[in-house]
Formats: C-alpha cells, sequence, structure tokens
C-alpha cells in the first residue's frame, strides 16, 4: 500500500507541469483529467492529468509499481478509471464508477478504443490467423474498410516494419521482435490518432529489442502521437519529446528528455534515474 | 540447431541409433504379443467351455451389426447438438447477465444432477404425459444430446477461460465489440483447446448411446439382447456387441489421436 511510505502532506497539490513549448507539435490529442484508480482500497493513481499534442511522443517512467502501466491501460479504458475523463480525438469518456455501463458510454469507450493503437508486452498477436489477418480483421470489421484497401493498408504498414514477406506466416512462426513489429503494424492499420505502447520490449531477448526499438523511433520521427511505458532510457533519450516521471500513481516531474535524463529538478526523479542506472538491466541495453 | 552429418556404420552414433530402433521394435513386437495371447486366450477358454454357438453368431452377427450405424449416427448427431448446446451454454455461463447466467447454469446443475437412463425415460416415457410424444430416434438424439451438452457446457468455458487474457484485450483495443471478440477471436481459439475433450465425449457418447436401447432404438445393444433373448443366447449375443463397440471405439479413438496430432502440428 502506498499510504505508509508517502505520507500525504509531502506530495504537491498540484503535479508540477512543465509547458512543453514545441513548434512542430499540433493541438491536443489525448487529454486525461484527473484520473484516478482504485484496486479496492488500494489507490493506485492519485489524479493523473496528462495531455498529449498531435505529433508528440510522451515517455513515462516510474518504478514498477508506480501505476505508469495503469494509467496508459486507463487511456483505452482496458483498465477503468474509477474517477476521471479521458478525451481522444474528440471522443470524451468519463469513469463510469457505479458499472451502469449504458450502451452510450460503451460505444464511446468504443469510439476511444477505435481512436487509439495499443501494442502490449506480450505482443498478443491472434495465433488463429496468419499475419496478414491479424492486420486486415480489424480495419475490415470494425471501421469498414474493404477488403482490397485493407490488404494494400496492410502491406504498406507491413513494409514499413521490415516484414512485408511475412504476410502469409503465423505468428508462432515468427521470432518475438517480428511478433512485436507485425503487433505494431496491426495497431498501425487502423490509422490512429495515438499510440499507446505498453513495455513494448519487456518481453524481448536483448538482442531483439533494437529493432523494435527502431520501428518506434522512426514513427515517432515521422510525426505519430505515442504514448509509451518503457525502461529504455536511451530510447527515450532519442524519441522522447516529453519524459514524464511517475512515482506512487502521480506525476512527479515532466520535461523534454535531457533535462529529465540529465538533470531532473525532483530528488526522487533524480533517485529512480541512479539505481535505475546502477541496476544490470540498464547496463545491458 | 546443428545436424550431425549421417552417421557412418560402425560409428557410435550409428550404434546408438540402431539399438535405439531395436528397443523399439522389441517394445511394440511385446507389446503386440501380449494383446494377442490374451484374447487368444479369451476366445480359446470361451470356445472350450462347449457353450458358444458359431452357428447363432454367423447367423444373426449381421443382424447385429446393422445396430452398429445406427449407434454411429445417434452418436454423431448428438455431438454435434450437444457442441452446439455447449457454445451456446458457455458463453451464457460466463455471462455477467445474472437471467441467462441463471439459466445455463440451472441447466448444467439439473442434467449432471441427474443419470442419463432417467433423462432418456423422462423424455421418452413422462413426457406423453403432457400430450407431447416424441418418437424413439429424437428421443433418444434429444437426451443424449441435452444430456452431453450439459458436461460440455463446463469443457467449454474451461476452454473459453483458457484463452489468455491478452487475447481479448488486444480485440477490445481495437475497438472490436464484444460479441466480435467472442465470436471471432475467443471462440476459434477455446474451440481449438477443447477438440480433444470433443473426441474423448465422442467416444464416451458411443457406449453411453447403448442407454438408448431402453426405448426400443434398433441400435446395436437393442438388436443384440433381442435376438439374444429371443433364443437364449445372451452371451454370444453379448460378445457380438461388445466386439463392435470395441471396434467402433478403438476406430475413432484412433482417428481422434491422428485429428489431434495434426493439430499440434499444425499449432503456429
Amino acid at each position: 500500500m502506498t499510504e505508509s511510505t508517502m505520507p500525504e502532506s509531502t506530495m504537491p497539490e498540484e503535479p508540477l507541469r512543465h509547458p512543453i513549448k514545441a513548434p512542430h507539435l499540433g493541438e491536443p490529442v489525448v487529454r486525461a483529467i484527473g484520473i484516478e484508480k482504485y484496486y479496492g482500497r488500494n489507490h493506485v493513481l492519485r489524479g493523473m492529468d496528462m495531455e498529449v499534442r498531435r505529433g508528440e511522443a510522451v515517455m513515462l517512467i516510474g518504478r514498477s509499481g508506480s501505476g505508469k502501466t495503469t494509467f496508459l491501460r486507463c487511456v483505452n479504458f482496458l483498465e477503468e478509471p474509477t474517477i476521471g475523463s479521458i478525451e481522444i480525438d474528440g471522443v470524451r469518456v468519463a469513469a463510469d464508477p457505479l458499472h451502469a455501463r449504458s450502451r452510450e458510454h460503451l460505444e464511446q469507450i468504443r469510439q476511444i478504443r477505435i481512436r487509439s493503437g495499443m501494442v502490449f508486452q506480450e505482443f498478443n498477436l491472434f495465433p488463429h490467423m496468419s499475419v496478414l489477418q491479424n492486420l486486415i480483421a480489424a480495419p475490415t470489421k470494425v471501421l469498414g474498410v474493404s477488403h482490397a484497401e485493407a490488404v494494400e493498408r496492410a502491406e504498406g504498414y507491413l513494409g514499413k516494419v521490415g516484414l512485408a514477406e511475412k504476410r502469409d506466416e503465423y505468428p508462432a512462426r515468427l521470432s518475438g521482435g517480428q511478433k512485436q513489429r507485425v503487433a505494431i503494424a496491426r495497431a498501425l492499420c487502423m490509422e490512429p490518432k495515438v499510440l499507446l505502447f505498453d513495455e513494448p520490449t519487456s518481453a524481448l531477448d536483448p538482442e531483439l529489442i533494437g529493432e523494435v526499438l527502431n520501428v518506434m523511433e522512426g514513427l515517432a520521427h515521422e510525426g505519430s502521437t505515442m504514448i509509451v511505458v518503457t525502461h529504455e532510457l536511451h530510447f527515450a533519450r532519442e524519441a522522447a519529446d516529453r519524459v514524464v516521471f511517475l512515482e506512487e500513481g502521480r506525476i512527479i516531474e515532466e520535461g523534454p528528455p535531457e533535462k529529465m535524463l540529465d538533470n531532473p529538478d525532483d530528488d526522487r526523479t533524480r533517485q529512480f534515474l541512479r539505481r535505475f542506472l546502477a541496476s544490470p538491466r540498464a547496463s545491458e541495453s | 540447431m546443428v545436424l550431425a552429418a549421417e552417421p557412418q556404420p560402425g560409428s557410435i552414433l550409428y550404434q546408438v541409433e540402431a539399438s535405439q530402433a531395436r528397443a523399439r521394435t522389441v517394445f511394440r513386437l511385446k507389446f503386440a504379443a501380449v494383446w494377442v495371447v490374451l484374447i487368444g486366450l479369451l476366445l480359446v477358454g470361451l470356445y472350450a467351455t462347449g457353450n458358444i454357438d458359431t452357428a447363432f453368431i454367423a447367423e444373426w452377427g449381421p443382424f447385429i451389426l446393422l445396430g452398429a450405424p445406427i449407434t454411429v449416427l445417434l452418436s454423431v448427431v448428438s455431438i454435434i447438438l450437444a457442441t452446439g448446446l455447449a457454445i451456446v451454454g458457455s458463453v451464457a455461463r460466463l455471462s455477467r447477465n445474472p437471467y441467462i447466467n441463471g439459466v445455463a447454469s440451472l441447466y448444467v446443475s439439473l442434467v449432471r444432477g441427474t443419470p442419463l437412463l432417467v433423462q432418456i425415460f423422462f423424455i421418452y416415457f413422462a413426457l406423453p404425459q403432457f400430450g407431447v410424444v416424441i418418437a424413439s430416434i429424437p428421443a433418444g438424439i434429444m437426451a443424449l444430446s441435452f444430456n452431453y451438452g450439459a458436461y460440455m457446457t463446463e469443457i467449454f468455458r474451461a476452454g473459453i477461460q483458457a484463452v489468455p487474457r491478452g487475447q481479448r484485450e488486444a480485440a477490445q483495443a481495437l475497438g472490436m465489440p464484444e460479441r466480435m471478440v467472442m465470436r471471432r477471436i475467443v471462440l476459434p481459439q477455446a474451440f481449438r483447446i477443447v477438440i480433444p475433450a470433443i473426441g474423448n465425449d465422442f467416444v464416451a457418447m458411443i457406449k453411453d448411446s447403448a442407454l438408448v436401447s431402453t426405448i426400443a432404438v434398433q441400435e446395436l445393444l437393442w438388436r443384440s439382447e433381442t435376438v439374444g433373448t429371443r433364443f437364449f443366447r445372451t452371451l454370444e449375443a453379448l460378445i457380438i456387441a461388445a466386439a463392435i463397440y470395441w471396434m467402433l471405439t478403438i476406430v475413432f479413438s484412433w482417428a481422434q489421436e491422428r485429428l489431434e496430432r495434426r493439430m499440434a502440428r499444425g499449432d503456429r
């Protein structure tokens, strides 16, 4: 439980904000307002606000258990926030703590999911479908794109992740890195407004991490909007427009990667970086 | 993986492979010998009692054998209907709607809590009291489907729950509505998981279908009993029936094993 380790009084009332001044960024695409999440009585997210603008790559870092994955999963309602609201591309969904589960609410959730693509730690490709079928299933069945157009799209994105020749393979015949690249292509095929990455390289063997990060870096530099939960700080430095440090379900500090990774203001961020860089996992990558 | 070159005669790898092959062959031969000897002893023993009427077997064997297609037909139709019931039942058992869930749970509990024979009698002998008269074969199929549908509902439920949660989440994250997630992502994977269990149930049903002989369905056991009692040759008649059941289950178990192996190979 978080309460015992961090007394309420030492927490700032409002999370620290560093206004981002990056000219290439467009209008806000994602708005998370006052997100709180309880598991039973465990207060996992304690009020998170975040705005992500078009073309912005936001990396969430923090200790395990800090709430970064939970927050990301709240953005597309795979995890239902207890309090707060999410807005993606103009579609707003408020938390439904009493589980009224109205039809409109479920439909709104579906609408924000259509507008966001998610890439999971465990890939979660559909094993009973070929790579191509994985890629065209949702565009044809959910968006109503014609089969021919969906195939064309799929081939385009497969080429982009460097796996054009794997279109007829089944996922079990792919390496972990290839699976994750297919998963990225599957998300791209929905042409989402924002990509959500949940520790996309944590399940990969060290030698396969690079190929996935390369694809993601390419996307970031091309101006894809993305929110990434990651432990790869080198990657964050290369690809992030903004790095956000979380602890105990709150945003402690955020800012451009150079500032956040080299010279953060908050003691807790510094402590995290010190410990993280000293750990064997960080020196591996 | 580095494969060694084809071993040359005299090399140690050659000798190891040859001795392993020999050991496998010897095992198979001994295994087959046990079956042949034991079954032979049984037949010789029966014959030696002087009580076996081979003329009866020759004359009525074909009549009993004609029950086999009926047994298989009953089982095939019933397993298909039971599978349909089980798909609906398992989805209902996992439903968050208390009414749907309640109905499905009651069905499973009621059917699993009463003997199959009672269910067969109920449908064939008791329903006519309400004016519902069902011919023996449809009644038999109904009883078997209902019964197996309940057991298979639980199997399918376990199969659905065995599909990793991430599969459902990935489909939801792509914006698929609940029904589509179930039909296109979860059920096809659950189905692959439960196919071996359906095969087992099919073989079990071939044997359980003998119970519908009690409502005059002219399947294997009914034919065997009918001629056996008429000519006071129950032993021979039952031996014939038992042998046919046994052959049927051997054939279908073998087919199931092959299907499973093929699926395991295709398991991607």
